[in-house]
């Protein structure tokens, strides 16, 4: 393959240098050195991350972990434009203003789809493991150059807007890749099969209804925990839903992945451990209060997670 | 060699629950958990080290998809991207906020469940479009809006494209988690085809639309409620 998932990584640490470096030079912000640090860190997981040793990785990122737990990661000052240059700005450019946002969805779509086609002496051109990030990465250059034509900026100019959002994240934006890693340090430490274990073990799955709502029930509850319904699934799935559901009871397997890895959807929407969908868009939406999506979901995935139990208890025997 | 199974890793569970609840900053919860977890099952320092780097790295893909479309969204923001939006909104007078909601999640849900899950999404599209277009609608009605209920619109926004997206997706055949379920459950013994456990999740996804659906008009009903009284007030004066 001639694009590969590499370069996105060689590009994002590249973006989050040159971010340590506005950062350190920025004589204004009221954590400079400690904020510049941590994103200097976190370039070189992208830059140089798989060469190095990974207990240095490790140590890095305990470092940068204290760096925002301590509160060193701040946001520098940017200048916010006037309320009326950005209503003339946007009566100026009107719908022009949509095209770009759109241009991303739409690159990453094309290029998704087209991606088996798209071959340059019999290799493919993206990494056929990749391709809707690549896609999307495709889509952000694109729209990032039409953007830059449209309004007559600068791509410093450019770099100092995704800077602006990126301290408006701060950490947050860090979390989801954390919350990651703790996935698999969970699942090396065999948490997985020690929460099974206990679940099995102490709840009595002689009632069909039972065993039906302890799968149901213990993807959402794992899914809450791990932040993941990808972890929760063999876990629940090795532990009750082969065994009792189809090993006893005769349940339709199909009908219990499906429901099953929904009800696991239910419980991401509840979690704080899903960051990436639920504190990450709390930041981004400027929301006091990080919970806030959370909140607004609960009583959806209450709802549908009790209609999952009668849905897999009627549908799969 | 024990062969019982470890339960001391369940300390990690204990950790992060209690760090959560008692809201420490959530970087520091999750690396003392991280720590704990390893420790608690008998890693040497070294392995707790190595064992936190190596994931770091292996998840290096999750964050590109939140970083990538800034620098476009803060320069079309800059040039008044947002503003646009509300008053684009605004021409479409039947909008309201929870309608405006409800066609997205279709839409979301619908383009989804076909594989195109790229075509939302909080950075590039709930941020700049759906949530100041949901405000716009709001702020039309109902004139300016309190801080609460603005923060409930955008809640409710980034909800909606969750909701949209799991329960879409997920009906897709060659998503990633139906390959991943076929897969777990031929090496255990059972062979199901993809696409039979695509089919299943139809009914779910029905469901979670109309739970969402409904609580999406009843918004309009408790917007009504809270915002419609003040406006008649101003207006009979």
């Amino acid at each position: 393959m001639i694009i590969s998932i590499q370069h996105l990584y060689y590009l994002v640490g590249g973006i989050l240098l040159i971010m340590a470096a506005m950062t350190l030079a920025d004589k204004t912000h009221p954590k400079r050195f400690s904020s510049g640090l941590f994103w200097g860190l976190y370039s070189l997981v992208f830059l140089v991350g798989e060469k190095l040793p990974p207990t240095w990785v490790g140590a890095g990122v305990i470092l940068m972990a204290l760096i925002a737990g301590f509160g060193g990661v701040g946001s520098g000052t940017h200048i916010e434009r006037r309320a009326e240059d950005y209503l003339a700005a946007a009566k100026r450019l009107g719908n022009k203003l949509f095209m770009p946002a759109l241009t991303i969805p739409l690159v990453t779509v094309a290029a998704t789809l087209s991606a088996k086609h798209l071959m340059l002496g019999g290799v493919p051109l993206l990494d056929p493991k990749n391709t809707t990030l690549i896609g999307l990465a495709l889509g952000c250059i694109t729209a990032f150059a039409i953007t830059c034509w449209m309004t007559r900026e600068s791509p410093v100019q450019g770099m100092r807007e995704s800077r602006r959002l990126t301290d408006a994240l701060g950490w947050a934006l860090v979390l989801p890749q954390m919350l990651g890693m703790l996935g698999l340090v969970f699942s090396d430490a065999g948490v997985g099969k020690a929460v099974a274990y206990v679940t099995t073990s102490y709840i009595n799955m002689d009632i069909r209804f039972v065993a039906v709502a302890v799968y149901v029930l213990g993807m959402a509850l794992f899914t809450v925990i791990m932040g993941n319904g990808f972890a929760a699934f063999p876990v629940m799935t090795g532990g009750v839903g082969v065994p009792i559901l189809v090993g006893v009871y005769g349940g339709n397997p199909a009908v219990m992945a499906a429901i099953g890895m929904m009800s696991g959807y239910c419980g991401t929407l509840m979690t704080p451990m899903a960051a990436n969908f639920n504190i990450v868009p709390a930041a981004l939406l400027e929301l006091p209060d990080k919970n806030a999506v959370i909140r607004a979901q609960i009583p959806t995935a209450l709802l549908l997670l009790t209609a999952n139990v009668f849905l897999m208890y009627f549908l799969m025997f | 060699m024990v062969h019982e199974l470890n339960l001391w890793p369940l300390i990690g569970v204990a950790v992060i629950v209690a760090g959560f609840v008692l809201r420490f900053n959530p970087m520091l919860v999750v690396i003392t958990t991280a720590v704990a977890t390893a420790l608690a099952a008998g890693f040497d320092p070294t392995k707790v080290l190595a064992t936190i780097g190596t994931g770091f790295i292996k998840t290096r893909n999750l964050p590109l998809i939140i970083l990538l479309p800034l620098g476009v969204i803060g320069l079309l923001e800059r040039h008044g991207l947002r503003q646009h939006a509300q008053a684009w909104i605004a021409n479409i007078k039947s909008a309201t906020a929870g309608r405006l909601l409800l066609v997205y999640l279709a839409a979301r849900q619908l383009t989804a469940a076909m594989g195109l899950t790229s075509l939302g999404g909080h950075p590039q599209m709930v941020r700049p479009l759906l949530a100041p277009m949901v405000e716009g609608t709001a702020e039309t009605r109902y004139g300016s809006l309190p801080e609460r209920i603005r923060y409930k619109l955008r809640a409710y926004a980034a909800a909606t494209d969750n909701v949209g997206l799991f329960f879409g997706e997920d009906i897709f055949v060659a998503f990633g988690a139906i390959v991943l379920m076929s897969t777990f459950l031929s090496e255990a013994g059972i062979s199901v085809e993809p696409l039979h456990i695509a089919l299943w999740g139809i009914p779910t996804a029905i469901v979670a639309f109309l739970i969402h659906a409904w609580r999406l008009l009843r918004l309009d009903k408790a917007l009504n409620r809270e915002l419609g009284a003040a406006k008649d007030g101003e207006e009979a004066r």
